[in-house]
């Protein structure tokens, strides 16, 4: 199936999903060091799937750092995006695109992001 | 979103990545906010400067901005200390080094190095109506309520784009129609000291919108008021009969109504304890403020045993020569650059006394110290400090 969304930050990538159910509070959630979102696991080359970011927009540069460290997913699905995720994924270049039904998306499901299009296994 | 024909181009990458990246944040903030349009920004407040938040991620991303300029009047947040204090802040030689590379790397790109929260004082005045596009919540609130400049509460990164572009989406409260109040608060006593900050902690954590209050108060008073109401929530914009300037038209029949009484902002103000730190200066102190301290303080002897920081932007330092000699000689410390939130005093001392509801906000957080504070007004706290 593919389903439709809107580029963030355009590219091309491919990877299991890993998917949090909550908003990510990412100046808290996320250890960029060891590329882990608390309660949803190591997004190290996989596709991170959440409804929004939350809490301090001065973590755009958490985002930043999971290039930094080379811990980034290599891609990112969300439902609503927000300043964090806008700024984040655009200086860290990380494919993201927004306004995905998360109910579409199971964890562990191979998924791939072309700029605006998501493909998901039907 | 319409785009000119120049904005096309600096996002197509005419002008090179640092700025395509800079315009492409602006561009998708627009969309995702419904903005028609970009606007023009007189000034931009930058946060996002201390290296305790922003690391050697946030540092190596600002060094690849390298050629990249700002295009409008820029500030810079207070930082992790002031460099003649850095023994008392317990500052090492890494976290010194990496700091003044990050203060590098900004002013390289023309921003200015005020490392303040209250740039509106000196280093970067907004007047009525103009649209500024700031980060630092506290300052963001001083600006829309107090001053009638129009900002949203940006990020750091958004802000550092809007320098760099000079432009900002048209959206949020740069929009007339959002300016208005969504909720009255009826305040069932009348404030004074520590009232002004406890009610902006309680506020801010009950209302998401523009409140509006019929109170009296001074502007030092709404400052902290402000500051502690955008620090526990949201909050980005208020309003004050007869005292702000834009309350007339800002009420209409549909807002909501909450009460404050006593017991209400109680539970904010900590339980009486012996401080060791008394920190004035969050937001960071006026020069009226200052002239207060030192009024009270000349001539008295400070009681050991315990600290007295004031932290205040080194252009009102520098144009307060006077009262902070008087400080001093009494043995406080005025500091220019930091303030007791990044500067980690929450992890120095254990009991601190302010009149910041928003220090007080983030210093009993674990990540800050978990401090016990206690929020009492200026000259209680000052009573405390002296034999």
């Amino acid at each position: 199936m593919i389903v439709r969304g809107k580029v963030i930050y355009p590219g091309v990538a491919k990877g299991k999903a890993v998917k949090c159910e909550k908003p990510v509070v990412i100046l808290g959630d996320v250890d960029a060091k060891k590329g882990t979102v608390e309660g949803c696991g190591n997004v190290k080359n996989k596709i991170l799937v959440f409804p929004r970011g939350a809490g301090s927009t001065v973590a755009s540069y958490t985002i930043y750092a999971l290039r930094y460290y080379n811990t980034a997913p290599a891609g990112i699905i969300v439902e609503n995006a927000e300043p964090i995720v806008v700024a984040g994924s655009i200086i860290a270049e990380i494919p993201t695109v927004d306004g995905i039904d998360l109910s579409l998306i199971k964890s562990g499901m191979l998924v791939k992001i072309e700029n605006d299009r998501v493909i998901i296994p039907d | 979103m319409y785009l000119t024909r120049e904005e096309e181009k600096v996002l197509d990458g005419e002008l090179g990545t640092g700025y395509e990246k800079m315009m492409r944040i602006l561009v998708k903030m627009g969309e995702i906010f419904g903005a028609e349009r970009l606007i023009p920004v007189k000034s931009a407040q930058i946060s996002g400067v201390s290296y305790r938040t922003i690391g050697d991620a946030g540092l190596h991303f600002l060094k690849s901005l390298h050629g990249v300029r700002v295009s409008v009047p820029a500030t810079l947040n207070p930082l992790a200390f002031d460099d003649d204090h850095l023994k008392e802040l317990r500052v090492d030689e890494e976290m010194y080094q990496k700091q003044m590379e990050i203060i590098t790397a900004y002013t390289d790109m023309g921003i200015k190095p005020t490392m303040t929260c209250t740039p509106y004082y000196y280093d970067n005045v907004p007047d009525f109506g103009e649209h500024i596009a700031w980060a630092e919540s506290s300052a963001v609130i001083y600006a829309n309520s107090i001053i009638g400049a129009r900002t949203n509460r940006e990020g750091s990164v958004s802000a550092l784009a809007s320098a760099v572009i000079g432009k900002t989406p048209e959206y949020g409260y740069h929009l007339k129609e959002n300016r208005k109040a969504t909720h009255i608060i009826d305040v069932n006593f009348e404030p004074e000291g520590e009232d002004y900050p406890l009610i902006g902690l309680f506020v801010g954590s009950a209302v998401d919108g523009v409140p509006y209050f019929r109170i009296r108060g001074d502007y030092t008073d709404f400052k902290l008021m402000g500051a502690a109401m955008a620090a526990s929530g949201s909050v980005a914009m208020y309003h004050v009969e007869s005292i702000t300037p834009e309350y007339k038209g800002a009420l209409n029949d549909n807002v909501e109504r909450i009460t404050v009484d006593r017991n209400d902002i109680e539970g904010f103000k900590g339980a009486p304890v012996d401080v060791e730190l008394v920190a004035i200066g969050c937001p960071h102190v006026s020069r009226d403020e200052l002239r207060k301290i030192a009024e009270f303080l000349d001539g008295k002897r400070k009681k050991r045993g315990v600290e007295l920081w004031i932290f205040a932007a080194k252009s009102v330092m520098d144009r307060s020569d006077e009262y902070v000699n008087v400080i001093r000689k009494f043995g406080g410390k005025v500091m220019k650059d930091t303030c007791v939130v990044v500067s980690n005093a929450g992890k120095i001392y254990s009991y601190i006394g302010t009149n910041s509801g928003k220090a007080a906000f983030y210093l009993r957080k674990e990540k800050f110290g978990g401090a016990k504070v206690v929020v009492r007004d200026m000259y209680t706290l000052l009573r405390s400090v002296i034999e």
